[in-house]
């Protein structure tokens, strides 16, 4: 039974148990067990039980949410320091969208510190394995959720995605992972680090799930100011064919450098596979690409520098020194943040600087509007611009923490999306060295079913199976 | 390209303490990352808008009807050190 | 030294607390001195995760004041975040306005408003001395019922020229923004809060001088004698020869001292920037028509309204338009006489006013309908002038009716040639001397005359018929 459970997508466990040959009970209980015996890191903490009711169209299929959600009454911890054992009075509108659809809290997922890494090393509560190999990391920063999904410990999990966070993990743990339209997701609830790139989405075993997961997650919030009706409902795919279908490849940018050649293989592979499904594949410019990591790395951290304020010691969370005033507020968040925290905190709050706010934060801001400009061009004439996700496989646990710039180039593809606010998906294109690869799929503002379509159709074509890291011990 | 002074100012503005054994690395982290980003200073973008928030928004306004506020204990739970039913805290200096 | 004439440049800062029901960017109800803490939410204590979501009505009532003050209305507006640390900030930012106010510009009375825009109250910070939780420093309490209050600011251009002059032009805001709702402008509540920037330069200069701030004045009457001590400080500082700081002030008033707020003055930096979490704010047409339709009449409207349709003397209408406490008194003594001339009331409510220094007229025992009924007494010659005034005296003190206390201490005037000609009669006989002068057509000692009269009448002759009884008695014409 056990095995069986395993093996089924989250769309087949609802389907299983609205025919009542699985109950919610059972399901509930075989990733409560598995997640309880996690060896990945990928939970900070797990439930007891299910709540007592839970109804509807998801079935009673449990969710693994990423700590940065906040959980009324459950530790809510942001993988920082800062937050160790806070518990907070209220529930993330994203999670109770999923409860209130009948998927219930499973446990909460390893994170980077406040979102920001790319390998989930940047936790205080320790580095998340990647079930492919456990001496590589997962990616970041829903590393938790990326993992727990790859590795069968959840059906399905929430993560949120700044620059790629949900993404890049995706892709390193092959599992597929959706990066929704900016606003469609409400925000409220979701410890904020750059207030107008953060996203909530899914990372799900395949296409489908990602798609019923989304239905589910969508929707205006009176709660958050920036969030939008979604235009239309969310269907599941079913397309077979990209008959018709353009694919923009931007040449330069895919051909850089950074590129691992297995990772150039297993896109190629998968234009060639787009192209016997129908489509046609162009190439495709993004000019500013280069600069949108420059940007993205100046208004992330700006931002962030001021979310992170309200972390002070006065009604939450750490408090050290309290022999005067500013004694408090600066050893409580000398010793609450992390490294990587610090030095966001620090690049931000220079950008905004009186004297510097033009040359950096006001610059930034400019390169978005290009960016927006130039991936709206491409979308004039493509349906789709494709790209690999990271440019490599997983990497070694302690390969790049020592240089962080090098860890903000794995977000090369990921980031013009982010800065343009246009939704974009991961999904495992094969494998190289044993590694999962990732293909990413960006379409325009609301194009969320297409990219399912497309997505679903591929996937199919490519046949990933996943089930290897499972259990996979190396 | 960010030199101690300069951090410094910054970390007081951040209110991020800095310990002597910190200082030079930080910086040095800092310039890196910023001599990256700063090739944006290059561009020319004297015609481009700035882009500070990403989608139209037409209604993002609230009514102004009242929502239930949070009991006190639950509001003070977690705070770090409580008296009278208020957040204590060391009292800022020259009040 | 030469002898420089030195003119105060004053700017004032006023922020006001709007009269929502809820706050600016929650839905937690307005705290007003409830048990502290119990009006918080996620948003306004600054929780990990939680967002801000303007206040429509807010918005609404900062149109409503731009429109009072004549100000241009921005068409898409937007807030940004001030970072600085304090506890009374939950989030370390206040979402506050830069660039894009609601309102820019405009005029009342005869000072241009340089701008006016929204933002958050801070918390209150109670002080709790020496703790035993931290030990040995000093303790605060913070309470967050008031953080995230929605507050207009209003800043004028600094063309104010003396602390009187800012008085009287702060009592017509406050007027305005009381008669428009949408404040209590309650200074010792701190629902109106005022600082003033004050330099002082050469008449006749264009240029600046270093200016100072002054901090959160809360009475009209430590505004001035804070802005004028403020001014004598810099005065005395220009004519030593020494220079100006630029700091910020606090005045105390009991002790008329002005100390600087600030131990170790530090650089300001608070890193404006959008805030990400509220999409700019587009005004519509709609919401514009709402705003005008919502306008009641102001205090200049009302003003033109007492000097033409009530014949108002300029100086009457503009005392009672500027302050809206006083104008409702007198509409409510107008209101319980009708034949009351208004000219007649108003000198009477000026009258009152004049006896009660800072008290309003509506908070003394003098109701307005005492007030009318004494002025009728007066007009239907019932009692005099001096009469009346003894009794209003004896009204501000103890309350009571006028015509009660007219027939209870017998002071109906003696009027009529059967009542008073005998007493005239009396007096001239007993001064032979004035008399002959009087006859002679020197009318000065008709004073000692009328006098001795109203000793006698214990002041309830009218002066004007003792005259007439004079000159007839002594068949003057
Ligand atoms: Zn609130």
């Amino acid at each position: 039974m056990s095995d069986e459970i395993q093996s089924l997508s989250a769309v087949a466990a609802v389907a299983a148990i609205a025919d009542g040959g699985l109950s919610r009970e059972e399901i509930f209980a075989h990733y409560r067990s598995r997640a309880g015996a996690d060896e990945l890191n990928a939970f900070t903490w797990v439930a007891e039980q299910a709540p007592a009711q839970i109804e509807g169209p998801l079935g009673g299929v449990p969710v693994a949410v990423k700590d940065l959600f906040c959980t009324e009454g459950i530790p809510s911890q942001a993988g920082s320091k800062i937050l160790a054992g806070y518990r907070p009075p209220y529930t993330a509108t994203a999670v109770a969208n999923l409860e209130a659809a009948g998927a219930p809290l499973l446990g909460k997922t390893n994170q980077d510190e406040f979102a920001m890494g790319s390998s989930n090393e940047n936790s205080a509560y320790g580095p998340v394995l990647n079930p492919w190999d456990k001496t590589r990391v997962p990616g970041g920063s829903s590393g938790g959720s990326a993992a727990a999904v790859a590795g069968g410990l959840a059906p399905w999990a929430l993560g949120t995605d700044t620059g790629g966070s949900i993404r890049q993990p995706a892709s390193l743990c092959g599992v597929v992972g959706l990066k929704p339209t900016y606003g469609a997701v409400s925000r409220y609830g979701m410890i904020a680090f750059a207030s107008s790139l953060d996203s909530a989405g899914p990372l799900t075993r395949d296409v489908s799930d990602a798609a019923l997961f989304y239905r589910h997650l969508v929707g205006k919030d009176s709660a958050d100011a920036t969030s939008v009706a979604f235009p239309e409902s969310i269907e599941i795919p079913t397309a077979e064919r990209l008959d018709g279908i353009t694919l923009a490849v931007p040449t330069a940018l895919v051909d850089g450098d950074g590129v691992e050649p297995g990772v150039r293989a297993s896109f190629e592979a998968s234009l060639e596979t787009a192209r016997q499904l129908g489509a046609t594949v162009t190439s495709c410019e993004i000019p500013s690409a280069a600069h949108a990591l420059s940007a993205y790395y100046v208004i992330a951290p700006a931002e962030a520098s001021s979310n992170l304020s309200r972390f002070d010691g006065v009604r939450y969370g750490l408090r050290r020194d309290e022999s005067n005033l500013d004694a408090m507020y600066t050893e409580t968040r000398h010793d609450g943040f992390g490294d990587e925290v610090k030095r966001r905190i620090l690049i931000g709050t220079y950008a905004l600087s009186s004297g510097y706010y033009d040359a950096y934060y006001g610059r930034a801001q400019r390169v978005r509007t290009v960016v927006a400009k130039e991936l709206a061009e491409v979308f004039a004439g493509a349906d789709f611009i494709v790209t690999p996700t990271s440019p490599t496989v997983a990497f070694g646990l302690g390969a790049r923490t020592a240089d962080p710039l090098s860890m903000y180039l794995s977000d090369l593809f990921t980031i013009p999306m982010s800065l343009a606010g246009t939704p974009a998906i991961s999904i495992p294109s094969g494998l190289s060295e044993g590694l999962p690869v990732g293909l990413q799929i960006c379409g325009p503002a609301f194009s969320e079913n297409r990219i399912l379509s497309a997505a679903y159709a591929l996937e199919q074509a490519i046949g990933f199976n996943g089930s290897a890291a499972w259990g996979a011990k190396r | 390209m960010i030199d101690r002074d300069e951090l410094l100012h910054v970390a007081r503005l951040a209110r991020l303490a800095l310990h002597e054994d910190e200082l030079d690395s930080t910086a040095a982290e800092l310039s890196t990352i910023l001599e990256h980003v700063a090739a944006i200073k290059e561009l020319d973008l004297d015609d481009v808008e700035p882009t500070a928030h990403i989608g139209d928004v037409s209604d993002s306004l609230r009514d102004d009807s009242v929502a239930t506020s949070l009991p006190v204990e639950v509001a003070l739970a977690p705070a770090p050190a409580v008296r009278d039913d208020g957040f204590l805290v060391p009292s800022p200096q020259g009040e | 030294m030469t002898e420089v004439d030195l003119e105060p440049v004053i700017g004032l800062e006023i922020h006001v607390q709007l009269r929502t029901a809820t706050k600016m960017f929650c839905g937690c109800a307005l705290g007003f001195g409830e048990p502290p803490n119990t009006r918080t939410c996620p948003v306004c204590l600054g929780l990990p995760g939680a967002l801000p979501v303007a206040n429509a009505e807010a918005i609404h009532y900062g149109l409503m004041i731009g429109m009072a003050l004549e100000s241009t209305l921005a068409s898409v507006s937007t807030f940004h975040r001030k970072n600085y640390f304090y506890p009374d900030l939950p989030k370390g930012y206040q979402i506050s306005q830069f660039d894009l106010p609601l309102c820019s510009g405009g005029r009342l009375g005869e000072v241009n408003i340089h701008r006016v825009h929204l933002e958050e109250d801070a918390a209150k910070l109670n002080h709790a001395g020496a703790s035993g939780r931290i030990e040995g420093a000093d303790s605060s309490i913070v309470d967050f019922n008031r953080g995230g209050t929605p507050l207009a600011e209003i800043v004028t251009e600094p063309e104010l020229r003396s602390a009187e002059q800012a008085g009287e032009w702060l009592r017509l805001l406050r007027t305005t923004l009381r008669t428009l709702g949408v404040s209590d402008v309650n200074m010792e509540e701190g629902s109106l809060r005022c600082d003033a920037n004050i330099s002082l330069r050469p008449v006749g200069s264009e240029q600046l001088g270093t200016k100072t701030e002054l901090k959160n004045m809360n009475s009209f009457r430590f505004i001035e004698r804070g802005i004028r001590a403020e001014v004598e400080r810099q005065r005395a500082l220009i004519e030593a020869g020494e220079s100006v700081t630029q700091e910020t002030l606090h005045f105390d008033p009991k002790s008329e001292s002005i100390t600087s707020l600030r131990s170790k003055e530090e650089a300001h930096d608070y890193r404006y920037f959008p805030e990400p979490d509220l999409p700019p704010i587009v005004i519509t047409e709609a919401m514009l028509e709402r705003a005008k339709a919502a306008l009641p009449e102001l205090p200049q409207a009302r003003e033109q309204r007492y000097i033409e349709h009530l014949s108002l003397s300029p100086e009457s209408a503009r005392l009672f338009a500027w302050r809206a406490e006083l104008a409702e008194y007198f509409d409510s003594v107008c209101a319980s006489a009708e034949s009351l001339k208004p000219q007649i009331a108003a000198n009477w409510v000026t009258e009152l006013q004049g006896r009660l220094g800072d008290q309003e007229a509506e908070d003394s025992k003098v109701s307005p309908a005492a007030l009318s009924q004494l002025a009728s007494l007066v007009e239907a010659s019932t009692i005099t002038q001096g009469s009346a005034k003894q009794i209003l005296d004896e009204l501000v003190a103890n309350g009571g009716e006028p015509s009660e206390i007219v027939a209870a201490q017998g002071l109906e005037a003696v009027g009529g040639a059967d009542e008073l000609a005998p007493i005239v009669a009396a007096a001239l006989e007993a001064n032979p001397e004035l008399t002959a002068r009087l006859r002679e057509g020197d009318m000065k000692p008709i004073g000692v005359i009328i006098g001795e009269v109203m000793k006698e009448t214990r002041g309830r002759a009218d002066g004007k018929e003792v005259t007439a009884l004079v000159r007839e008695q002594l068949g003057l014409s």
